[in-house]
């Protein structure tokens, strides 16, 4: 009887007790509320489409969203796309593309909008960056995102330091150039590899 | 247990007079992080009060069953439960101050104030006690982060509670709503929390002595 007194796992019965009461009551929360928060993430990104694919895709009429993710194998590494695709009475209008990767401090994720027929970049939209502030941040301001909409994306884009001439030059924002350039590899990284899932079956999809 | 401090006691001590920001200097993190503006600043308020409430009463239910070498393990075990049930809700039904908080909210699972009120408080007295606790400690530290987000949001950007208080032609202080403000902010305030407690505890001297 002693020796279970003096027992480790005994003497912590009510941190073992309590921290299966305290998990089954948070996974009750999650079971709740993990629905409402899933839908919250979704409606963020949605809420952006219409302004991503430029002014004239919708018409003033309502777009219809659908939602899938896209898997694309990179050098033998699998990599996610969540790609929404818009239309509006059936007729494509374009897709907005959710795409990650390394900037100058940590990830940047950002929205891709692109047209139907994926020929140029119809919008582009910071989601999270933790670029230097003053400096990197800039790349979230839409003059500098301004310059990617309209761009073509038959060959991959370049960062010029300044006078972006050709239609496939970005201009860098000066003392930011890692940032720029880190958000023009994002894109032309996420052109390449959703090019071909997409192409070819835009439509009719459930 | 005869000379712990009853329930009111406790109550007013954590509004001013044992304030956690001004007077233990303890949740400081928040504080600097999270007051650019009122409504973050409240709702941080709010999240650390839920939390700091359902860790006292839980703590003080089953206080007589602490052993002294677990007890660390069982505060944070709660807290860190409360944390995260305060972080999905904030996700569910306030999406956009959940994204503006961040990473604060579940480093509520940090923040010294409840560990140390669980383990001065909490842990040694009954639940209507470690409530009330709770409660003066909430309001004193809502009161520390609400009086640095005022300063800042009204000079950094010439609003109160996203209203305009200051005319147009006030130039914002965009230093006040970046991290320095908070420094500096907080510095001063503190200062002055000093220098009027000292200046009324001379006076009580004089009064005394007369």
């Amino acid at each position: 009887m002693e020796g279970l007194k003096d027992n480790k796992i005994v003497q912590a019965w009510l941190v073992l007790l309590l921290a299966v009461l305290f998990g089954g009551a948070l996974s009750g929360v999650q079971m709740t509320l993990g629905p409402a928060i899933e839908a919250n993430k979704i409606n963020e990104t949605r809420q952006k489409v219409p302004e991503l694919l430029g002014p004239s895709s919708a018409n003033g009429e309502s777009l219809d969203i659908v939602s899938r993710s896209v898997n694309v194998d990179r050098q033998g590494k699998k990599v996610f796309y969540s790609v929404y695709e818009a239309s509006v009475n059936g007729k494509p209008a374009g897709w907005v593309a959710k795409a990650v990767g390394q900037g100058y401090a940590d990830k940047i994720e950002l929205l891709l909008g692109l047209d139907p027929g994926l020929n140029k970049i119809t919008g582009l939209f910071i989601l999270e960056q933790k670029e230097t502030p003053g400096l990197g941040n800039k790349i979230v301001t839409p003059e500098w995102r301004g310059q990617f909409i309209e761009k073509s994306i038959q060959s991959p884009l370049e960062v010029v330091k300044t006078g972006a001439e050709t239609p496939y030059e970005i201009n860098a924002i000066t003392g930011a150039t890692i940032s720029s350039r880190s958000v023009t590899e994002i894109i032309n990284s996420a052109v390449k590899d959703l090019k071909k899932p997409l192409s070819g079956q835009t439509r009719p999809l459930e | 247990m005869a000379d712990q401090p009853t329930s009111m006691e406790r109550f007013i001590q954590g509004i001013l007079p044992e304030n956690p920001v001004y007077r233990q200097l303890l949740g400081l993190c928040p504080t600097l992080a999270v007051t650019n503006g009122m409504k973050a600043a409240i709702t941080m308020a709010c999240a650390v009060g839920f939390v700091l409430l359902c860790a006292n009463v839980m703590i003080s239910l089953i206080r007589n069953l602490l052993k002294p070498h677990l007890r660390i393990v069982i505060f944070t075990l709660t807290i860190a439960t409360f944390v995260t049930i305060a972080d999905r809700f904030l996700a569910a039904y306030m999406y956009e101050m959940s994204k503006t908080l961040g990473p604060y909210i579940p480093l509520i699972i940090v923040n010294c104030i409840i560990i140390c009120r669980c383990e001065v408080c909490a842990s040694k007295q009954p639940v209507i006690t470690a409530a009330s606790d709770a409660l003066g400690q909430s309001i004193g530290y809502g009161l520390a982060l609400s009086s640095v987000a005022a300063v800042r949001e009204i000079l950094g950007t010439g609003m109160f509670f996203e209203i305009r208080v200051l005319p147009t032609a006030w130039p914002d202080w965009v230093i006040m709503v970046l991290p320095p403000g908070a420094f500096l902010t907080f510095g001063l305030l503190l200062g002055w929390v000093n220098w009027m407690t000292s200046r009324y505890a001379a006076k009580k001297q004089v009064k005394g002595s007369l």
